[in-house]
C-alpha cells in the first residue's frame, strides 16, 4: 500500500498527550511515524496546514438499520455518512429486523459489513432474545462471532432480574452491557421532556425520573452483581449525579452522551413549531440538564460522545408529532455541532472533545484505533476548525435526513478521512 | 380597518388583546344574526370549509357546521377514527386531498398537539384549530371569553377559577392564555396528579383547595373529569373527587353572588358538577352553545371574509 | 385616505340648515304618501343612515305625536363585493327589535349611488320578515345607478362625476353638519 504523508497539521492525539504541529507518515495502512518535518520519497502528500489531524472518530452507538429497515438506512449509506462525519469506527445497534440476538445473526451482520461498509463496523448484540427482555442471548458465542457489546437499545430491560443476570453473566465474559435507561411505565406515551415545554405545547411528557430511576436501579445491580455497565445517551442532570457518585465509589460504570443532548434543549420543540425532527428518545431536556452534561463531559464523568445516529425515512418523520418516529440522524453533523456549540464557546477543549470521540470510546469497548500511536491503524481525520458551512439535509449521504439542524450554520468541518490508510474523503468529497 | 393579522387560528397563546377584542366585537354582531327568524347571511357564499375531525366530537363539529351554514359557506366533512389514523393516511396525503378539493379553510381536530400547525405550514388556506391534543382549543376559549364578557361587560380584573383535569385539557390552556391576555386573574384547581408542571408560567395560580379557588370568584369554570383514562386512573375515584373537588351548591355559595358557572361540555353530572348547580340560576352553560356558533361565524368571517 | 390619491373638498352642497329642511320635508312626505304613520317603521343603514333615520323619527313624532319604531341595519355580511375586497370591513350589530312583517319599511341612507348598498339592505331586511312595502329615503342622490333601484324620498339630487365623492357629515358621528363634494387628486398632480 502507498505511503501518505500529512504535512504541517496540528496533531491532536489525546492518547499520547500530543498536541502540536507535526507531520504524520502512514504506511501499510498503519501510522508509521509522527514527528516534525518528515520527508520521504514516493509519498502522497496531504497538506494539512491550518487543519487539525486527529484519530478517526469512534461511535459507540449508531443505528445502521440493516438488516430489515434498509428503507431508512443501510450499512453502505450509514458508513458513508459516518465517513462524512469523521467516524472511522462504529458500533451498530442490534435492534434490526430481525434483531442481532444470535451467533448466526452476528455472523451474517459481519458478512454484510465486510461487503458494504466504508468504515469499520462492530456489531453489538442483543442482551435478550428478540430484545424481548426475558431470556439472555448466547453472549459468549456472539462475542466469538464479533459482537463487542450487548444492548437491547431502543428498548429498556424492564425486568430487574434479567438485568441482574445480564450484568452477572457479562462480567464473566468481560464485555460491556450498554443500557437504554427508560422506565416504560413512567415514560408512558410521552414524546417530550416533562416540564415547561410539555405544558405549553400540550404534548405527552416523559419525566426525567423515567431515566434516572432506571440508572439508579442499574447502578445498584452493578454494585452487587458486577459487570461493566455502560449507560447510553444520558440526558438528565439527575442521572449524571448518580453516575458521578457511582464512579466515586469505584463502580465499573461508563456513560455516553449524544451531540444533541449536549447542545439542544426542549425549547427547540417549541421554537420549531412541533418539528418532528426534534423528537428523540430520550427527549431533549432543559438548559439545566445540558449544562450538567457539558460539565460532566468536561470533568470526565461523561466518558464518551456517541451519536445515537437514528436515521428515519421522510415518511416516518413527516407525521403528527405523537406519531412520528423518535430519532436524529447525527453522524454527519456531530463534530461540527459540538465544535461550534461547545469548543468555540469555551465549554469544552478541543482536546477533550477529540478524546471523547476517539481514545476513550475505543478503550471502553476495547476497539482498535482511537489513537495515532505508531503501529495503530491509519484511521485518521483532518478537520478544518475555521470553515463555516450550512446544514442542508438534502446533502446528507445518510438515508436519514432527519435533523433538527437544517439551515444551521456551523463552524468546523470534517475535511479528509482515512480508514486503514485509504482516503475515504478528501477536501470534503467522499472517495468511497 | 382592524383585522386579524393572521392566516390561521391555532391558539390563544399568540393572539393579542386587540385581536381578541375584534373577534369578540364581531361575535357580538353575529350573535344578533342568530336571533333573526332567518339566521343565514350570504357573506361566505362560494367559500368551502373542510371539517377534518380525527377525534370524536359532536358539539364542536356541529357548531362549526352551523357557523359555516349560517355564513353560506359550503362544508365538506372528513371524519376519521384515531385508529385508522395511526396506521393510515398521512397528513401529507390529507393536505393533497384538501388542495384538490379547493378548500378555503380547514377546521381540524386532532389527537396530536401540533397537527393543525403542520397543516397550516403546508397549505395556503386558513386553518382553524378545533382542538389539538392537550394543547389548545382556541374557538372554545374565545366563546368562553365572549360568554363572560356578555355578562360581565369586561374581563379586566375578573377572578376566574378553573376546576378539574388541567393536565389533559386543551380548553384549560386556551382559557388561561385568553383570560390572562384580557387581564383576568386565573386560579386553577384540581388534583395534584392532574396539574401540569410549570403551568403558572401560562399566567395563573394553582391551588388544590377548591374552596380557596372559588371564594370570591366571578367565574367558576368546571372542566370535564375523565376518571378512567387509557393509561390508567390518575385519581382514586369518583367518591374521592366529590369529596374534594366537585362544584356543588355549598361550594358555589363561596363565590361572588353573581358568579357565572361554566362548563365546556359534555358534563358528567354528579361527578365534577352537581345537577342542581349545572341547571341553576348562575349557570350559563346553555348560552355557551349559541355563543360558540357566533364566535365561529366571527372567525370564519375574519379569516375568509375578504379577498385573496 | 386612499392610496389612489388625496381627497380634497371641492364644494359644500348643503349646510346644517339645508339638511334639517330636507329631513323635515321628507318626514312630511313619508306621512303624506302613506296616509298617516300606521304600520310605518324606520330602518337606518349603518353608519350615517342611522342618525338620519332617528331624526326622521323625531320629526314624525313631533308632527304626528306617534313614536315610529326605529332600527339600524349593518349590511356588511350582505355586500356583493365582500370576497373581492382586500380588507375585511368591521361587522357591527344590526338592531331591528320589532316585527317587520306586513309593515311599511322606510330604509334610510345618506347617499344613493350605485344602488348596491340598498340591494344588500333589502336582502338583509327580508331575513327579518316579509315587509308589506319597502320605501327608500336618501339625503342625497348622486346618480350612476348600477341596479334598477330608485328612491322614494330624496333630500337633494346632486349630479356628480364618478371621480367625485359625496360626504354627508352629521353631528352624531362627525361633529359637523354638512354635505360636501370632494374630488380625488390624481397621484402626482399639482
Amino acid at each position: 500500500m502507498q505511503r501518505i504523508l500529512i504535512k504541517n497539521g496540528q496533531v491532536v492525539d489525546p492518547a499520547n498527550e500530543r498536541d502540536g504541529i507535526y507531520d504524520v507518515l502512514l504506511e501499510q495502512g498503519q501510522v508509521a511515524a509522527i514527528s516534525e518535518n518528515i520527508s520521504v520519497d514516493g509519498a502522497e502528500i496531504i497538506d494539512a496546514e491550518g487543519c487539525i489531524v486527529a484519530p478517526g472518530f469512534v461511535d459507540l452507538h449508531c443505528h445502521l438499520r440493516e438488516p430489515g429497515q434498509e428503507y431508512k438506512e443501510d450499512v453502505a449509506s450509514g458508513t458513508r455518512a459516518a465517513i462524512r462525519g469523521g467516524f472511522t469506527s462504529l458500533v451498530a445497534m442490534p435492534n434490526t429486523e430481525p434483531a442481532i440476538d444470535s451467533e448466526a445473526a452476528v455472523r451474517s451482520m459481519a458478512e454484510i459489513i465486510s461487503e458494504k461498509a466504508a468504515a469499520r463496523v462492530y456489531p453489538a448484540g442483543a442482551i435478550t432474545r428478540g430484545q424481548k427482555g426475558r431470556d439472555l442471548t448466547e453472549m459468549g458465542g456472539m462475542m466469538q462471532a464479533g459482537a463487542v457489546a450487548f444492548t437491547d437499545d431502543g428498548l429498556p430491560v424492564t425486568s430487574s432480574r434479567v438485568m441482574q443476570l445480564a450484568l452477572q453473566y457479562s462480567d464473566m465474559l468481560g464485555v460491556p452491557i450498554s443500557v437504554h435507561e427508560e422506565d416504560p411505565d413512567l415514560a408512558g406515551d410521552g414524546v417530550v421532556n416533562r416540564g415547561r415545554i410539555s405544558t405549553l405545547l400540550g404534548l405527552p411528557a416523559i419525566p426525567t425520573a423515567a431515566e434516572s430511576a432506571m440508572v439508579a436501579r442499574d447502578l445498584e445491580l452493578c454494585r452487587e452483581f458486577g459487570g461493566h455497565l455502560h449507560i447510553a445517551h444520558v440526558s438528565t442532570r439527575n442521572s449524571i449525579d448518580l453516575i458521578r457518585k457511582a464512579k466515586d465509589e469505584g463502580l465499573k460504570v461508563t456513560c455516553e452522551v449524544t451531540p444533541h443532548h449536549l447542545t439542544l434543549t426542549e425549547d427547540l420543540v417549541r421554537e420549531s413549531n412541533y418539528d418532528t425532527n426534534t423528537k428523540v428518545n430520550p427527549p431533549l431536556r432543559t438548559s439545566t440538564d445540558v449544562e450538567a452534561l457539558v460539565n460532566a463531559l468536561s470533568e470526565g464523568i461523561v466518558d464518551v460522545i456517541a451519536t445515537d445516529h437514528a436515521p428515519h425515512s421522510f415518511d416516518d418523520k413527516d407525521k403528527e408529532y405523537i406519531f412520528a418516529d423518535f430519532g436524529i440522524s447525527g453522524l454527519e453533523t456531530a463534530f461540527s455541532l459540538l465544535h461550534d456549540q461547545l469548543v468555540l464557546k469555551g465549554d469544552i477543549t478541543m482536546n477533550r472533545l477529540i478524546a471523547a470521540l476517539t481514545v476513550v470510546p475505543a478503550t471502553i469497548f476495547d476497539l482498535p484505533g482511537g489513537t495515532l500511536s505508531q503501529g495503530e491503524p491509519a484511521d485518521l481525520v483532518i478537520l478544518r476548525p475555521q470553515d463555516e458551512w450550512a446544514v442542508n439535509p438534502d446533502d446528507f449521504v445518510s438515508g436519514g435526513k432527519n435533523t433538527p439542524l437544517a439551515g444551521w450554520s456551523l463552524t468546523g468541518r470534517v475535511d479528509t478521512v482515512l480508514v486503514a490508510g485509504r482516503i475515504m474523503m478528501r477536501d470534503g468529497e467522499l472517495q468511497c | 380597518m382592524p383585522e386579524l393579522a393572521r392566516k390561521d387560528v391555532l391558539g390563544l397563546e399568540t393572539m393579542s388583546r386587540q385581536e381578541i377584542e375584534l373577534v369578540l366585537h364581531t361575535a357580538d354582531s353575529m350573535r344578533e344574526v342568530l336571533d333573526r327568524p332567518i339566521t343565514k347571511v350570504p357573506a361566505l357564499r362560494g367559500r368551502t370549509v373542510l371539517m377534518m375531525f380525527y377525534e370524536p366530537s359532536t358539539r364542536t363539529l356541529a357548531s362549526f357546521n352551523l357557523a359555516c351554514k349560517n355564513m353560506s359557506a359550503d362544508t365538506v366533512s372528513v371524519s376519521k377514527s384515531s385508529s385508522s389514523l395511526v396506521k393510515g393516511e398521512s397528513l401529507r396525503d390529507t393536505i393533497q386531498n384538501l388542495e384538490s378539493m379547493g378548500a378555503d379553510a380547514v377546521v381540524m381536530r386532532h389527537p396530536s398537539a401540533g397537527a393543525p400547525h403542520y397543516i397550516a405550514r403546508n397549505i395556503e388556506g386558513s386553518v382553524l384549530n378545533a382542538g389539538d391534543g392537550a394543547h389548545e382549543h382556541p374557538t372554545q376559549g374565545l366563546l368562553d371569553l365572549f360568554t363572560i364578557e356578555q355578562h360581565k361587560g369586561s374581563l379586566e380584573g375578573l377572578k376566574v377559577a378553573i376546576v378539574g383535569d388541567i393536565l389533559h385539557s386543551r380548553v384549560a390552556r386556551s382559557n388561561i392564555w385568553g383570560l390572562s391576555t384580557m387581564g383576568a386573574d386565573v386560579t386553577i384547581c384540581g388534583p395534584s396528579t392532574l396539574i401540569p408542571p410549570y403551568v403558572t408560567e401560562i399566567g395563573c395560580t394553582v391551588t388544590h383547595d377548591v374552596r380557596e379557588a372559588v371564594t370570591d370568584a366571578d367565574v367558576i369554570y368546571v372542566l370535564r373529569i375523565q376518571l378512567e383514562r387509557q393509561e390508567g386512573s390518575m385519581f382514586p375515584g369518583a367518591r374521592e373527587y366529590r369529596r374534594l373537588f366537585t362544584i356543588d351548591a355549598e361550594r358555589i355559595s363561596l363565590a361572588s353572588p353573581d358568579a357565572l358557572l361554566m362548563h365546556p361540555g359534555p358534563m358528567n353530572r354528579g361527578v365534577e358538577i352537581t345537577t342542581d348547580v349545572a341547571d341553576g340560576a348562575q349557570s350559563v352553560i346553555l348560552e355557551q352553545v349559541p355563543n360558540g356558533v357566533a364566535v365561529r361565524m366571527a372567525l370564519l368571517y375574519l379569516l375568509l371574509g375578504g379577498g385573496e | 385616505m386612499s392610496s389612489e390619491g388625496q381627497l380634497k373638498v371641492k364644494a359644500q352642497i348643503m349646510d346644517g340648515a339645508a339638511i334639517r329642511r330636507s329631513l323635515v320635508r321628507i318626514s312630511h312626505e313619508i306621512v303624506e304618501k302613506n296616509k298617516g304613520v300606521q304600520d310605518i317603521v324606520l330602518v337606518g343603514i349603518r353608519r350615517r343612515g342611522v342618525p338620519l333615520s332617528e331624526r326622521l323619527g323625531a320629526y314624525i313624532e313631533e308632527f304626528e305625536d306617534v313614536v315610529v319604531p326605529n332600527g339600524s341595519l349593518d349590511i356588511t355580511l350582505y355586500r356583493d363585493d365582500l370576497t373581492l375586497r382586500h380588507d375585511r370591513p368591521m361587522v357591527h350589530r344590526t338592531e331591528v327589535p320589532f316585527d317587520i312583517t306586513g309593515k311599511t319599511v322606510i330604509l334610510v341612507d345618506d347617499v344613493l349611488y350605485t344602488g348596491r348598498t340598498v340591494r344588500a339592505a333589502m336582502d338583509a331586511l327580508v331575513d327579518f320578515g316579509r315587509p308589506g312595502t319597502i320605501q327608500l329615503a336618501v339625503l342625497v342622490d348622486r346618480g350612476h345607478r348600477e341596479l334598477p333601484i330608485r328612491p322614494d324620498y330624496v333630500g337633494k339630487n346632486v349630479p356628480t362625476s364618478r371621480h367625485e365623492v359625496i360626504e354627508v357629515r352629521v353631528d352624531e358621528i362627525d361633529g359637523i353638519e354638512d354635505v360636501v363634494i370632494m374630488e380625488r387628486q390624481e397621484e402626482g398632480a399639482e
